[in-house]
């Protein structure tokens, strides 16, 4: 990626979730990488990380179910959505099931307005939901998973 | 895959392609693609400039400044690299739209971006596309990889002895990257922080060469408006507002979706004729007619044309093209809130009065809305909001500012409520517990 910019660093935040789709999450072994490999200190890197809001530096579920509750799914039921998961699944916002198979977070808008409510699994969007619909999303990546 | 809508008013321009199968080049070739640029690349560039300040383009990012005129500030001359940035971070709350641009017609993109690329002076264009859309910035860079393949990108772009270079970037998750100088920012791979004007990007912009940022649907325009010519384009809308807009119909409508309509289009008749009115036997209670930031207007307000002028007119902004209708079942303190929520957790903290005005102002709806408010509240919090205005490096103060003061002085009784009937008068039949990230 690095020849498409004049500066090494532009290549950080899309390097940075490319790494984290890898492996999971921003371990200490990625940040101090890239770090080398774009000439940033790690405290560079780290600064980038805590702005944006899809990176983390803590492993998560293997499917992250992200929840929109902002506006336009607020008045169609997202937050009902939400709490159906939460209850589903046993968590609340940012926790991970103790089978390491789900992580559930609440999310900002995440350009689905029109189809609302929806939410995201990993990049996968799910709209027009219903709590039965979402048992059903769920359902499948818990399939897919012992696959 | 998000679904298309359509309807009989529906004039369509920049969707002309939707659901043709235009992302495969040649397809996007039968259906008149690339001729655009191709026809730019004949023209002188202060040409192109005039016949798109002509057409009444207008910024579809939300601040619906005059894209001809932006361009024109660009300086001819200069040491440093000149850039093309697409902004494709659609984050406002309420806005799907360049999302269905990327899906169905990536390389109109593109060529908007050519075009942009060839009245400036730049060689290369940068499309940052936010993190989530991670399906679009796939559909996004086959479109670029087709584009090399037949020589419309690169050295030599067709046969012309012209340069021209595409790439794509991808964000990460941050409402705040959508800000024209917080964008360099995150390009430059920094926090997307945004930077004090002047310098403008035009002249200052990314890696401090001049720089053009225009948002995808405004992009998307471009190559409609050279081949139709400027006067078909403005005449779509009214005066000095040309053309369509990819309005994002949403919330208690009975058909949301998107739908282009000619700009100018009454509002009323978007909610109750295109979007097939209230469902549920519930009645209109208000509409938020431009994305979260905008102020909203009551149900006595919508009869209102919705271009850039007419909203302005009406108090609020026409934006990025977000309406997000809500029925009498909301709770408007609820919306506020939530509305607050986010602009709390998108603040970058940069600026005192917004990183410190949000928080307080969502600390005191939560407090109000879970039945903890007084009275003096409903005044501290329009005091607060009014005192963020105009006070922060970028606008996200004042989109956060300004709904906050629609809300409580339109529904003021509706705050009042919250305090006689304690915790939420009209949440009840809702969700007990908001949840509180």
């Amino acid at each position: 990626m690095v020849p498409h910019y004049p500066t090494k660093r532009s290549a950080l935040v899309p390097t940075l979730l490319y790494a984290q789709d890898e492996i999971g999450f921003l371990s200490d072994e990625v940040i101090a990488e890239l770090a080398g490999r774009l000439d940033l200190t790690e405290l560079e890197v780290r600064n980038v990380i805590s702005y944006y809001s899809m990176l983390t530096t803590t492993p998560r579920g293997k499917f992250n179910v992200q929840v929109c509750t902002n506006i336009s799914c607020l008045v169609r039921g997202g937050e009902e959505i939400f709490q159906h998961c939460a209850k589903k699944l046993g968590v609340g916002h940012k926790g991970t099931t103790p089978d390491g198979l789900f992580t559930l977070e609440e999310v900002e808008c995440i350009g689905a307005c029109s189809w609302a409510p929806a939410a995201q699994v990993n990049y996968d969007f799910h709209e027009n939901l219903t709590a039965e619909k979402m048992d059903r999303v769920l359902d499948e990546y818990r399939k897919k998973a012992t696959q | 895959m998000a679904d298309l809508v359509s309807h009989p008013d529906e004039v369509k321009v920049v969707s002309r392609r939707f659901g043709q199968g235009a992302t495969n080049i040649d397809r996007y070739l039968e259906l008149d693609g690339y001729k655009a640029v191709q026809k730019a690349l004949g023209m002188e560039a202060d040409a192109i400039i005039n016949e798109v300040k002509n057409s009444g383009l207008r910024g579809r990012g939300g601040a619906g400044f005059s894209t001809g005129m932006k361009w024109s500030f660009v300086p001819k001359q200069s040491a440093m690299p000149k850039y093309v940035l697409c902004n494709g971070d659609e984050s406002e709350p309420g806005t799907c739209k360049d999302r269905l641009i990327f899906e169905h017609d990536p390389h109109s993109v593109i060529e908007g971006v050519m075009i942009g690329g060839l009245a400036v002076g730049a060689r290369s264009g940068y499309i940052y596309i936010r993190g989530e859309y991670r399906y679009l910035s796939i559909i996004m860079q086959k479109a670029i990889r087709d584009a090399y393949a037949k020589g419309y990108l690169g050295k030599n772009i067709f046969g012309s002895g012209r340069d021209f270079d595409v790439y794509w970037h991808g964000g990460a998750g941050a409402y705040e990257v959508g800000e024209e100088s917080a964008l360099m920012e995150s390009l430059e791979g920094k926090r997307g922080i945004p930077r004090i004007r002047p310098p403008f990007p035009a002249v200052v912009g990314l890696w401090g060469g001049p720089t053009v940022i225009n948002n995808a649907e405004t992009l998307a325009c471009v190559p409609h408006i050279l081949l139709g010519g400027a006067e078909w384009f403005a005449k779509l809308g009214p005066p000095r507002n040309g053309g369509t807009r990819l309005f994002c119909l949403s919330g208690n409508v009975a058909k949301p979706g998107v739908y282009e309509l000619p700009m100018g289009y009454n509002l009323k008749k978007m909610i109750y004729d295109v979007g097939g009115g209230i469902p549920n036997g519930r009645q209109l209670k208000a509409v938020v007619p431009g994305g979260a930031s905008c102020p909203c207007l009551t149900a006595d307000e919508i009869e209102v044309n919705m271009d850039f002028d007419s909203v302005a007119k009406a108090g609020s902004m026409l934006g990025s093209g977000g309406v997000v209708v809500i029925d009498d079942a909301q709770c408007i303190v609820k919306f506020a809130l939530r509305t607050m929520k986010f602009y709390q957790h998108e603040s970058c903290g940069w600026c005192i009065p917004c990183r410190e005005g949000t928080d307080w102002l969502k600390k005191t709806l939560v407090r109000f809305h879970s039945g903890g408010g007084v009275m003096k509240d409903i005044d501290n919090m329009q005091y607060l909001a009014e005192n963020m205005l105009g006070r922060t490096f970028c606008p996200l103060g004042d989109a956060a500012a300004m709904p906050t003061i629609a809300f409580v002085k339109k529904f003021r009784k509706e705050f009042e409520d919250h305090l006689d009937g304690r915790p939420c008068p009209y949440d009840k039949a809702r969700v007990a517990e908001p949840v509180m990230a």
